[in-house]
C-alpha cells in the first residue's frame, strides 16, 4: 500500500520503517532479548514506601544471605558523585539519607537469577523516620517550595491593561501528569570491561547523558564509558533522563560485583520510580473587549516538578512559550512556577510543556466564549496571530512562517464544519441523556530545544567499495522512524536506494557528545548532520569521477544509483571502488548546528524556535450525563510536515501522538493516595488508549504543497511532538459536550483528565447553573 | 497418578519439560529457556499482551493467552504458536505478518508480536472482519505508538491464512514439579477432591488469571498448586429448562455463547472483563471464589439468584451465590472444597436481567462500579428488583433500601427522584483510583434512571454503546 512510486526510494517517498519486518517476526532484537555474558547477574530495586523519610539505616544482612545474591549496593557504596543530574544538578541515582518520593531508589540487588535478586530486594530492612510531605501543587504554593525560581515572561503593562478591559475574566483549571508507558520498560546492560571501562547498552534517548551519569558514578573519564542502543521500545520523553538512573544503577551493581549486570525493571517499579509528564495548576486574570479580543492576560503555570529540578525549568519554558498558542495578546505577563512536591521526579513527555501551555489558553478560550456566548472559532480567529501586524510572541519572537489561517481554514472546510455543528446540535435536542459535543483546535509549535546549546547533532557516514552505505548518527530509535528518515536522506544525497544503506545501533564511541533524541529534533538535526557527511564524501566521488573522465566537476551527476559525466556513467558502487583506488577517503563525519537561534533565559526572550509548525483538529464526542462515560466519535486531523520526508511515517506520528494526547485529556490517570503513594502502577489501573478508543471515523492529512520556509533538511518539518497537542479538540469537545446540558453562557469547570467522575461532576455543576 | 514432564507442542515441536516449578510462567520459560525472545513482557499483569501466544487444546480451536500469567504445567497437552512459529518453515512470514508491516502498523515494534499472535487466533477462529469484533479481539493488546489505526486496517485486511492444525493431543500427565513444589492436574474429579483434602494449603486454580498475578507481582510461591482444568465434570456446561449451570472449570469464553443466548446483559458484561487472552483461561467459578468487591460476574449471579454448588472429599453442599462470599475476600469455601457448579435460573416470562459496568476505559478495565438487577414490571407496576452492585463495599452487595424504595411502586421516572437517600443508606464507598466516593454514589444513583429508561422503552440512546 506504499508502495513506491519510482524505483528508487530517497527522501519524501513513503519507505517504511526499516525494521517492520523485525518487528512482525519477532526477531527484532530489543535490550532484553540480547544474549548475556554467562557470569551476567540480574538485578532488582529496592524503593522507599514513603513520600519523605530519613533513612536511619540501611539493613542489607538479609538480603545478602539469599542464594545467589552476588552484590548490594547503597548509596554509600558510590565510587564517584552521586549525582546524574543532566543540565542542573542534585539528581542522586540512590536516595542518600533521605527519599523524597514514594518509589525513590534506595538500593539495589544483583544475583544469579533475577528471582533471587528481587527476593533480596523484598527483604531489604530500612529503618526509615516519616516526615512532613508536600502533596499537591497547592501545597507547594502555600509552602513556597520550589526548585527553581520563577520564570516571568510579560510584555506592555498586565494590570494596566487588565484595569482598562472592557470585560474581565479569571478562573482556574488543571491538567494531569501522564505516564510514558513506553511498551518496554526501562532497562540498561552494563558490561565492565578492562581498566574499568565500563560498555553500557541502555534502553536511552540520550545515550550521551547516559555516559556521562555513569561516569560521574563510577568516577570515570567519559572517554572510559560507551553507551550503545540500537532500538527502544517505546520512549516519548521517558528515557531522556530517566534511563540514567537504571544505567547508573545497573553500572555500579556491575562495578561492585565486577561482572555483567542487566537492570530491567518491573512495570510496577518503572511507573513508580521513574517521571512522568507535569501535572499543571493554571490560574489566569484575562481582559477583553466585547467582541472577545484578548486585551491583557495574566497567567500563571504551576508545574508540578515533583522531588527534584531534572528537566522541570526546561518544561516550564517551553509552557510558557506555548502559552501564546496562535494568538496575539498585547499586554501579557505568564508566570512560570516549578513546585517541588515529595514525588518522583517529573520529566521530559512529548510535548515538553508545550501540551499544558497550549491547554492553559485553550481553556481560556473556551471560557472567553462560552461568557460571551461566541463560538470558540470565531474567538479565536479574532485572535490569530496577523502576518504583517499582531505577529510578535511573548517572548519577542516575530512569527514569520504564519499559516494559522491556511491550516484552520482548509480543515474547517474540508470537514463541513457548520453542517457538522448542525447535526450534533440536533441530535442534543432530540437526546436527553446521552449529549454529544464538537470541537476544533489550531496548534502552533516551536522547533528546537529551548535551550539554543542542545540543537547540535553529529553523524558518520562510511561508504564501501560495493557501494553499500553505513550510516551512524547521534539520534536513537525508538519507534518514531528516525533512522530510516535519516537514511532516505543519505540515499538522497547520493541517489541511490534507501536499501543500500545501513543504518547501526546508535553508539557514543561512533558519534559523541550528542543531544537527546527529543523536542521533536531527531531528523532535523541528525539528516543535515548525514546530509553534511554526506555531501562531503559526494564531493570527493565527484571529484575522482570528473578526474577520470576529463570533465569539469560541475557536470557529474547523481541519479538512481549511478554517476554520470557526461556520456559516461559508473554505477555508485563502481566510483567507491575507483575511489579506493585513488586512495580517497570514502568516510565522513557530519555535523549541524541550528542557526538563527538564540534565548535569554534570565528574560524569558530571544528566538528560541528556528520554526514554527502548524496542524488543526476537529473533534466530536458523546458523553454520558448520567455516568460521565465518553466516546469520541470522529476526528480529522490535519498536520503541517513540511515537505514531508516520509509522508508513512509521518502519518503514524500524527495518528500515534493525536491518541497519545487523547488518553493523557481522557482515560490516563494519575491517582495518589493520601500519602503520596502512586495506586495507579500498571496497566490495570492506568488506563491508556485501545482499539476501540480511537474515534471509528478517523482521518488525517498532511498539509499540501508546504515547503518549511526555513532551509530545513529538504525542507520538512518535525513532527514528533506537535500533533499530539491536536488532542485538545477533544478535550474541549467534552467542555461542549458538558455545555449542552445548561443554559448558554453557563461556565463549564471540567479539569483533565476527563474521567468519568469529572465529566459527571461537570454535568452536574452545568446542571445546577454553573 | 501420572508423573513426570509437562508435554506440548510448541511450534510444531513436541517438548517435554522434565522439571519445572509450578510457578514457573510461560513468558519466562520461552524467552530464559528456549529463547524465543519474540514474546515480550510489558506488564506482567495481564493487561498489555506483549506476552500474547496461541494454545490450543486437544479438540479446540486455538486461543490467545497471556504468557506472562499462564504457568507453564497449565500447557501440558495443548499445542502453542509464538511469534516465531507463525511463518512458515521456509520463513515465510504469516499473512497477519504482512498484513501488519504493509499496513506501517509498526513502530517501536514491542507490542507487535503479541497483536500478531491475536491477530492469528482472530483469523483461525473464523470470524468476519467486523469492527467490533477486531476491537474485542485486539483489547488485550495495547500499543502506546501507532493510535492503532493501522493495526485495526491490517486486522480488516487480513487474508486469514490456512487453518493451522493443533496436532494430535499429547498424552497429559497428572502431576509436575521440581521436586519439592508441586503442579497436580488430576483428570477426576475424586481425584481433585481427594489432592485437595490432602493438601488444603493448595492453591486451586482454575485458569489462574489471578492466581498468576500473586505469582508475578507477589512473588507467591505455594508449595502445592492444584488446577480443575482437566476435571470433565468442571467443564461441563449444561442447560435444562429451568437453568443455565456452568461447571467450575468452565471459562468465560466457553460460557459466552450460552450466556448471551440466557442472559445477553451478562454475556456483553462478561465482554467487557479482561481480553480475551484473560476470558481464554479465566473461569466464571474463579471469579466468584476470588471475592473481589469489583469482579463483575458476582453482581450478575447475584441479581440472577444463582446457586453455587460445592465439592470436596466429604460431599456435596449448595449455597446461594449471595452467601457465597462471606467478606472482603471471603467465601464459604472449606479447606479442601471447590466451586463444582454454579447453577442459574433462566428468567421467568416478564423477568428482566440488565447489567452495567461502569470504568474509565470501555474495554479491559476493572469496574469502578458494576451493577446488575433482575426485575419484573407488571402493568407499570416493579414487582420485583434485586439489585447488586460491585465497587460499593468491601464485597459485592445487596441494595436492600433501594428494593426497598422501588418494588411495589410504579416503574417511572417520578418513583426514581430522591433514590440517592436508599443508595446511601445501601452503601459508603470508598474513593480509590477507579472512581471518587461522590461519584459512586451519584452514579450508582444514575444507574437506576438508565434501568428504568431501558425497560420503559426510551426514546432515545440512553448508552454510548448504542451510537
Amino acid at each position: 500500500m506504499n508502495a513506491p512510486t519510482s524505483p528508487r526510494r530517497g527522501a519524501h517517498a513513503s519507505v517504511r520503517h526499516d525494521s517492520a519486518a523485525g518487528h512482525v517476526s519477532g526477531r527484532a532484537v530489543y535490550l532484553d532479548d540480547m544474549p548475556l555474558p554467562t557470569n551476567a547477574l540480574h538485578a532488582a530495586l529496592v524503593l522507599s514506601p514513603h513520600a519523605h523519610a530519613r533513612i536511619r539505616a540501611i539493613d542489607l544482612a538479609a538480603a545478602l544471605e539469599v542464594p545467589g545474591v552476588v552484590a548490594a549496593v547503597t548509596a554509600g557504596d558510590i565510587p564517584g558523585v552521586n549525582d546524574i543530574g543532566p543540565i542542573l544538578k542534585g539528581e542522586p541515582a540512590l536516595a542518600e539519607g533521605v527519599a523524597e518520593y514514594a518509589g525513590h531508589p534506595v538500593a539495589a540487588i544483583a544475583a544469579e537469577t533475577l528471582e533471587a535478586a528481587r527476593e533480596a530486594a523484598a527483604l531489604v530492612a530500612v529503618d526509615w523516620e516519616e516526615l512532613p510531605a508536600v502533596l499537591s501543587v497547592e501545597e507547594a504554593l502555600a509552602a513556597e517550595s520550589f526548585v527553581a525560581p520563577p520564570q516571568v515572561m510579560a510584555r506592555g503593562n498586565p494590570e494596566a491593561a487588565l484595569g482598562l478591559a472592557p470585560l474581565r475574566l479569571s478562573g482556574e483549571v488543571r491538567c494531569g501528569g501522564q505516564d510514558h508507558f513506553y511498551l518496554e520498560g526501562q532497562i540498561a546492560i552494563a558490561v565492565p570491561g578492562e581498566d574499568r571501562d565500563m560498555q553500557v547498552y541502555s534502553s536511552t534517548q540520550h545515550p550521551t547523558e547516559v555516559q556521562h551519569g555513569v561516569a560521574h558514578l563510577l568516577g570515570l573519564p567519559f572517554a572510559q564509558v560507551t553507551v550503545e542502543v540500537r532500538r527502544m521500545g517505546g520512549a516519548f520523553g521517558g528515557k531522556e533522563s530517566q534511563a540514567t538512573i537504571i544505567a547508573g544503577i545497573a553500572a555500579l551493581l556491575a562495578w561492585k560485583a565486577g561482572r555483567p549486570v542487566k537492570l530491567r525493571l518491573p512495570r510496577d517499579d518503572d511507573m513508580l520510580a521513574t517521571g512522568k509528564r507535569h501535572p499543571f495548576l493554571i490560574r489566569y486574570d484575562v481582559g477583553l473587549d466585547a467582541d472577545g479580543r484578548l486585551l491583557a492576560l495574566d497567567l500563571v503555570l504551576a508545574g508540578d516538578a515533583g522531588n527534584i529540578a531534572d528537566l522541570t525549568p526546561a518544561v516550564v519554558a517551553r509552557a510558557l512559550c506555548h502559552s501564546d498558542n496562535c494568538y496575539w495578546i498585547p499586554d501579557i505577563r505568564v508566570t512560570g512556577l516549578a513546585c517541588k512536591t515529595n514525588k518522583v521526579s517529573n520529566t521530559a513527555f512529548r510535548g515538553f510543556g508545550g501540551p499544558q501551555g497550549m491547554f492553559a489558553i485553550e481553556a481560556i478560550l473556551d471560557d472567553v466564549a462560552r461568557h460571551l456566548k461566541l463560538p470558540l472559532d470565531t474567538v479565536r480567529a479574532r485572535n490569530f496571530y496577523g502576518v504583517e501586524a499582531n505577529n510578535v510572541t511573548p517572548y519577542g519572537m516575530t512569527v514569520e512562517d504564519n499559516i494559522i489561517e491556511r491550516v484552520t481554514g482548509e480543515l474547517a472546510r474540508s470537514v463541513d464544519l457548520p453542517g457538522w455543528r448542525a447535526a450534533v446540535d440536533a441530535f442534543n435536542a432530540s437526546s436527553p441523556v446521552v449529549k454529544k459535543g464538537l470541537a476544533t483546535v489550531p496548534v502552533k509549535f516551536g522547533i528546537s530545544f529551548n535551550l539554543p546549546t542542545l540543537n547540535q547533532a553529529g553523524a558518520l557516514v562510511h561508504v564501501y567499495t560495493d557501494g553499500s552505505v553505513h550510516l551512524n548518527h547521534g539520534g536513537t530509535e525508538m519507534g518514531q522512524g528516525l533512522f530510516v528518515k535519516v537514511a532516505q536522506v543519505v540515499a538522497e544525497a547520493f541517489k541511490i536506494d534507501v536499501d543500500r544503506v545501513r543504518v547501526s545501533a546508535t553508539s557514543t564511541a561512533k558519534v559523541p557528545n550528542t543531544s537527546a533524541t527529543a523536542a521533536s529534533s531527531g531528523s532535523d538535526l541528525n539528516g543535515m548532520a548525514a546530509l553534511a557527511a554526506a555531501e562531503t564524501i559526494r564531493g570527493r566521488m565527484v571529484e575522482v569521477m570528473a578526474e577520470r573522465f576529463g570533465v569539469p566537476a560541475g557536470e557529474v551527476t547523481f541519479d538512481d544509483g549511478r554517476v554520470f559525466a557526461r556520456n559516461e556513467s559508473l554505477s555508485f558502487g563502481e566510483l567507491a571502488q575507483l575511489c579506493w583506488s585513488r586512495r580517497v577517503s570514502l568516510s565522513s563525519t557530519g555535523f549541524y548546528r541550528t542557526p538563527k537561534i538564540h534565548w535569554d533565559a534570565a528574560t524569558c526572550t530571544g528566538r528560541p524556535f528556528f520554526y514554527f509548525t502548524y496542524g488543526a483538529a476537529a473533534a466530536e464526542v458523546a458523553i454520558d450525563t448520567l455516568t460521565g462515560e465518553l466516546r469520541v466519535l470522529r476526528a480529522e486531523l490535519l498536520q503541517d510536515c513540511g515537505n514531508s520526508l516520509n509522508p508513512a511515517i509521518d502519518r503514524g506520528q500524527i495518528e500515534g501522538a493525536f491518541v497519545q494526547g487523547m488518553g493523557w485529556l481522557t482515560s490516563e490517570e494519575l491517582w495518589w493516595d493520601d500519602r503520596g503513594r502512586l495506586g495507579t502502577h500498571g496497566p490495570s489501573t492506568y488506563k491508556i488508549p485501545g482499539s476501540r478508543d480511537v474515534p471509528p471515523v478517523f482521518n488525517t492529512r498532511l498539509l499540501a504543497d508546504a515547503p518549511n520556509r526555513e532551509a530545513t533538511v529538504m525542507r520538512s518539518k518535525a513532527v514528533g511532538e506537535p500533533p499530539l497537542m491536536l488532542a485538545l479538540s477533544v478535550w474541549l469537545a467534552i467542555r461542549d459536550a458538558v455545555a449542552s446540558v445548561g443554559p448558554p453562557g453557563a461556565k463549564v469547570e471540567l479539569d483533565a483528565p476527563a474521567t468519568p467522575t469529572r465529566v459527571l461532576a461537570a454535568v452536574e455543576r452545568v446542571r445546577g447553573g454553573g | 497418578m501420572i508423573k513426570g514432564a509437562v508435554r506440548f507442542r510448541l511450534n510444531g515441536q513436541e517438548v517435554a519439560v522434565e522439571r519445572t516449578s509450578p510457578t514457573a510462567t510461560v513468558l519466562d520459560w520461552l524467552r530464559e529457556t528456549r529463547h524465543l525472545t519474540g514474546t515480550k513482557e510489558g506488564c506482567a499483569e495481564g493487561d498489555c499482551g506483549a506476552c500474547t501466544i496461541a494454545i490450543a487444546s486437544a479438540g479446540g480451536g486455538w486461543r490467545a493467552v497471556n504468557s506472562c500469567l499462564m504457568l507453564l504445567p497449565q500447557l501440558d497437552g495443548c499445542s502453542v504458536v509464538t511469534v516465531e512459529g507463525l511463518g512458515g518453515p521456509d520463513g515465510t512470514p504469516h499473512p497477519v505478518q504482512t498484513a501488519l508491516a504493509e499496513s506501517d502498523a509498526t513502530q517501536c515494534g514491542f507490542c507487535t508480536p503479541g497483536f500478531a499472535m491475536a491477530m492469528f487466533a482472530y483469523g483461525q477462529g473464523g470470524e468476519p472482519a467486523d469492527d467490533g469484533l477486531i476491537h474485542e479481539a485486539l483489547a488485550g493488546n495495547l500499543c502506546r505508538c501507532t493510535g492503532y489505526r493501522p493495526i485495526v486496517e491490517a486486522c480488516r485486511i487480513i487474508a486469514v491464512g490456512a487453518p493451522v492444525a493443533a496436532g494430535d493431543p499429547i498424552r497429559a500427565g497428572t502431576a509436575f514439579g521440581d521436586g519439592s513444589r508441586r503442579f497436580l492436574a488430576p483428570d477426576t474429579l475424586d481425584e481433585l477432591t481427594a489432592v485437595a483434602a490432602a493438601h488444603p494449603d493448595a492453591w486451586i486454580l482454575g485458569g489462574g488469571t489471578d492466581l498468576g498475578i500473586a505469582v508475578t507481582k507477589r512473588r507467591a510461591r505455594p508449595d502445592v498448586v492444584i488446577s480443575t482444568a482437566r476435571v470433565p465434570e468442571l467443564r461441563r456446561i449444561e442447560t435444562t429448562g429451568d437453568a443455565l449451570v456452568l461447571g467450575g472449570a468452565v471459562t468465560y469464553s466457553a460460557a459466552l455463547p450460552h450466556l448471551d443466548a440466557a442472559f445477553p446483559a451478562f454475556g456483553a458484561l462478561v465482554r467487557r472483563i479482561g481480553s480475551r487472552q484473560i476470558r481464554n483461561l479465566g473461569t466464571i467459578a474463579g471469579n466468584l471464589a476470588n471475592a473481589s468487591p469489583i469482579g463483575d460476574t458476582p453482581p450478575c449471579l447475584m441479581a440472577l439468584d444463582a446457586a453455587v454448588e460445592l465439592v470436596s472429599a466429604a460431599g456435596r453442599r449448595t449455597v446461594s451465590a449471595d452467601g457465597f462470599v462471606t467478606g472482603y475476600r471471603r467465601t464459604v469455601l472449606r479447606p479442601g472444597e471447590v466451586i463444582a457448579a454454579i447453577r442459574i435460573p433462566r428468567l421467568a416470562a416478564g423477568q428482566h436481567f440488565v447489567a452495567y459496568k461502569l470504568s474509565k476505559r470501555f474495554d479491559q478495565d476493572i469496574s469502578a462500579v458494576v451493577a446488575a438487577f433482575r426485575l419484573t414490571v407488571a402493568d407499570g407496576v416493579l414487582t420485583e428488583l434485586r439489585a447488586y452492585y460491585g465497587g460499593m463495599a468491601a464485597t459485592t452487595a445487596r441494595a436492600a433500601a433501594v428494593e426497598a424504595a422501588l418494588v411495589g411502586r410504579p416503574w417511572t421516572v417520578s418513583a426514581l427522584a430522591g433514590i440517592e437517600a436508599a443508595v446511601a443508606q445501601d452503601f459508603s464507598p470508598i474513593d480509590d483510583q477507579r472512581a471518587t466516593t461522590k461519584y459512586r454514589l451519584a452514579a450508582a444513583a444514575n444507574l437506576l434512571r438508565r434501568l428504568q429508561m431501558e425497560t420503559c422503552d426510551a426514546p432515545a440512546p440512553v448508552r454510548l454503546e448504542a451510537l
